[in-house]
C-alpha cells in the first residue's frame, strides 16, 4: 500500500512540476499557411515574419515561448479555450474580434488588394491606388461604387473568417458571390482553376503566389486599408490576460525601438511593412 | 453557454440543412444506381469485367472521402486541357464536384453491400422459379432483386447514415451546408460550442428519422 501511495505522490508532484514548466511558457498560436506572414518550409517547420518577430519579443520579454500551429477558422476559439496563449497570425485589430478577444498595439500592417487572372474583364479597374475606409472621402467612394459595378453577380472568393470576409458581406461594394475557403491556399487554386472571377487577400499574398507558382495572378481595383480591413496586425491575447498583454505591448516597443521589427518585416515583406 | 445564439442560429442552420439534404438526396439515387451497376458487373463471370467493377469499389472505398472530394474539386480544376472541354461546365461548380465524389464514393459501398446480398440469396429459390419455367430475365427482376434489397437494407441504412454524415466535407469546396453554415456563424462570434451542438443535433435528428424508416422498412418486408 505503502508504495501504491508514493507512486501516486510521485507522479502527482511531476504533474505538478511539468504544468509548471508549461505555464512558464508562452504558446503562440499561428496558422502557418498565409506566407509572408506565416507559413512552413518543406520541412514542415513554421518560418515566417510572425515567426521570427515571435522569437525576437519572446526575448524581450525574457520568457521562454513555444509556437503552436492552428487552422486559423479556429484561431480565436483556441485562444479562448487556452490551447495557447497568444495569436499571431498575420490577425488584424477590428471591432468584431475585439469583442472576444484583446489586442496588442499593430505591429505591422499592409494592404488589401483584389487579384484576377490575366486577361480579365476585371483587370485595370479606374479606381485611385488605395483607398482608406476608416473615413472614405470622396474618391474612396466613388472606387466602391465602380467596384460595386464591376463585381456585381461574379463569385469573389475569400478565405473563411478574414476581414476579406467581412469587407464582402458589409455590402460596400453591393451584392457579389461570396466563396470561402478554409486556406488561402485554396482559394490561389480555385482563382487559378478560374472558378474564382476574382479573389480578396492581403496584396502580398497574391504576390508570394505569383511568384512561388509562376500564375499570371495580378492585382486590381484600389489597396484597401481601414474600415472593415482594421487597424494593423497585431497579437491576439484573451481578455482576462491583462499582464502578459502589457507584456506583449512593451516589447513590441522595444523592438521597434531596436529596429528589430522593420529589418524582420523587411526581410520577409521585401518592403518595411512594420508599424 | 450562450442560449440566445443557439437559439438565433438554429433557423439559419434548419435553411443549409436543405442544400445538406439536396446533396444527401442526389448522391444516393446516384449512388444505388451506379452501386447496382457494378454489384451486377461484379457477378459477372467475365474476369476483365469483373476485375474492373472490383477495382473501382476498391478504390473508393480505400480511400477517405476527402481526398477523394479534394482531388475531384482541386485536383481536377488545375488540368489546363480540361477546363476547355464541356466537363468543366459541370466541374466548375463546387455542388455537382461533391455529388460527383459522394454518388461514387456511397456507389462503390452500395456495389458490396448488393453484392454481398445477391450472394445470400439461396439456390433453392432461384432453382424454385426456374422449374416453374420463369424466364432468367424475370427470375432476376421480380425475384433476385427484391430480395437483395430486402436482404441489404440494415446495411444500406447505415450507408446513409454515414453519407449524411460524410456530407459534411462539402463545405471544404466551399459549399454553404449545415456544417459551412455552422462554420461560418462561428468565424463571426468565435463560439464553437454552442453553434456545433445546434448543428449537431440536427444532423442527430436527422440519422433518428433514417434509422427508423429502415426498420419500419426491414419489418415490413421482413418474411420469416
Amino acid at each position: 500500500m505503502n508504495i501504491f501511495k508514493k507512486t501516486i505522490f510521485s507522479v502527482l508532484l511531476s504533474l505538478l512540476v511539468i504544468g509548471n514548466a508549461n505555464a512558464d511558457k508562452i504558446r503562440i498560436g499561428t496558422e502557418g499557411a498565409y506566407p509572408p506572414w506565416n507559413s512552413k518550409n518543406e520541412a514542415g517547420k513554421l518560418i515566417g515574419f510572425e515567426v521570427e518577430l515571435a522569437w525576437s519579443l519572446c526575448r524581450y520579454m525574457g520568457k521562454q515561448c513555444t509556437i503552436v500551429e492552428q487552422d486559423w477558422d479556429g484561431m480565436i476559439p483556441a485562444l479562448i479555450m487556452r490551447k495557447f496563449d497568444a495569436i499571431m497570425a498575420g490577425m488584424s485589430i477590428t471591432a468584431e474580434r475585439q469583442k472576444a478577444i484583446s489586442f496588442s498595439q499593430g505591429y505591422a500592417d499592409e494592404v488589401a488588394s483584389l487579384a484576377v487572372m490575366k486577361g480579365s474583364s476585371l483587370e485595370g479597374l479606374a479606381t485611385p491606388a488605395g483607398i482608406n475606409l476608416t473615413k472614405p472621402n470622396s474618391d474612396a467612394k466613388k472606387a466602391l461604387k465602380t467596384l460595386t459595378t464591376a463585381l456585381a453577380g461574379k463569385t469573389v472568393c475569400v478565405q473563411t473568417a478574414t476581414i476579406h470576409q467581412n469587407f464582402l458581406d458589409s455590402g460596400d461594394v453591393g451584392k457579389v458571390n461570396v466563396r470561402t475557403y478554409k486556406t488561402q491556399d485554396e482559394v490561389n487554386l480555385d482563382l487559378a482553376s478560374g472558378r474564382c472571377d476574382a479573389a480578396l487577400a492581403a496584396a502580398v499574398a497574391f504576390s508570394d503566389y505569383a511568384e512561388k507558382s509562376g500564375k499570371p495572378v495580378v492585382l486590381t481595383g484600389p489597396t484597401f486599408s481601414g474600415g472593415a480591413f482594421g487597424n494593423g496586425v497585431g497579437v491576439g491575447i484573451r481578455k482576462d490576460d491583462t499582464e502578459l498583454l502589457s507584456a506583449f505591448n512593451k516589447a513590441i516597443d522595444k523592438a521597434r525601438k531596436n529596429g528589430d521589427i522593420s529589418r524582420i518585416a523587411t526581410k520577409w515583406f521585401g518592403f518595411d511593412a512594420s508599424m | 453557454m450562450d442560449l440566445e445564439l443557439m437559439i438565433n442560429s438554429f433557423p439559419k442552420l434548419l435553411n443549409a440543412t436543405v442544400v445538406t439534404l439536396k446533396l444527401l438526396s442526389a448522391s444516393l439515387i446516384i449512388g444505388l444506381f451506379i452501386g447496382l451497376l457494378f454489384a451486377i458487373l461484379r457477378l459477372n463471370k467475365n474476369v476483365f469485367i469483373n476485375k474492373f467493377a472490383y477495382v473501382y469499389s476498391y478504390i473508393f472505398r480505400g480511400t477517405p472521402l476527402l481526398v477523394q472530394i479534394f482531388i475531384i474539386y482541386f485536383g481536377l480544376g488545375q488540368i489546363e486541357y480540361l477546363r476547355s472541354t464541356v466537363l468543366w461546365v459541370v466541374l466548375k461548380e463546387p455542388y455537382w464536384c461533391a455529388i460527383i465524389a459522394f454518388a461514387l464514393n456511397t456507389g462503390a459501398y452500395t456495389s458490396e453491400i448488393l453484392r454481398s446480398a445477391f450472394q445470400t440469396i439461396k439456390p433453392g429459390i432461384i432453382e424454385a422459379g426456374k422449374s416453374l419455367g420463369i424466364p432468367n430475365k424475370i427470375i432476376f427482376y421480380k425475384i433476385q432483386i427484391p430480395i437483395a434489397i430486402r436482404q441489404s437494407l440494415p446495411a444500406y441504412g447505415n450507408e446513409i447514415i454515414l453519407m449524411m454524415k460524410g456530407t459534411s466535407l462539402a463545405s471544404t469546396v466551399t459549399l454553404m451546408d449545415l456544417t459551412g453554415v455552422a462554420k461560418y456563424i462561428i468565424s463571426t462570434t468565435f463560439k464553437p460550442v454552442e453553434v456545433f451542438v445546434v448543428a449537431g443535433g440536427i444532423y442527430l435528428f436527422m440519422t433518428f428519422i433514417i434509422h427508423n424508416t429502415i426498420k419500419f422498412l426491414e419489418k415490413k418486408y421482413n418474411y420469416n
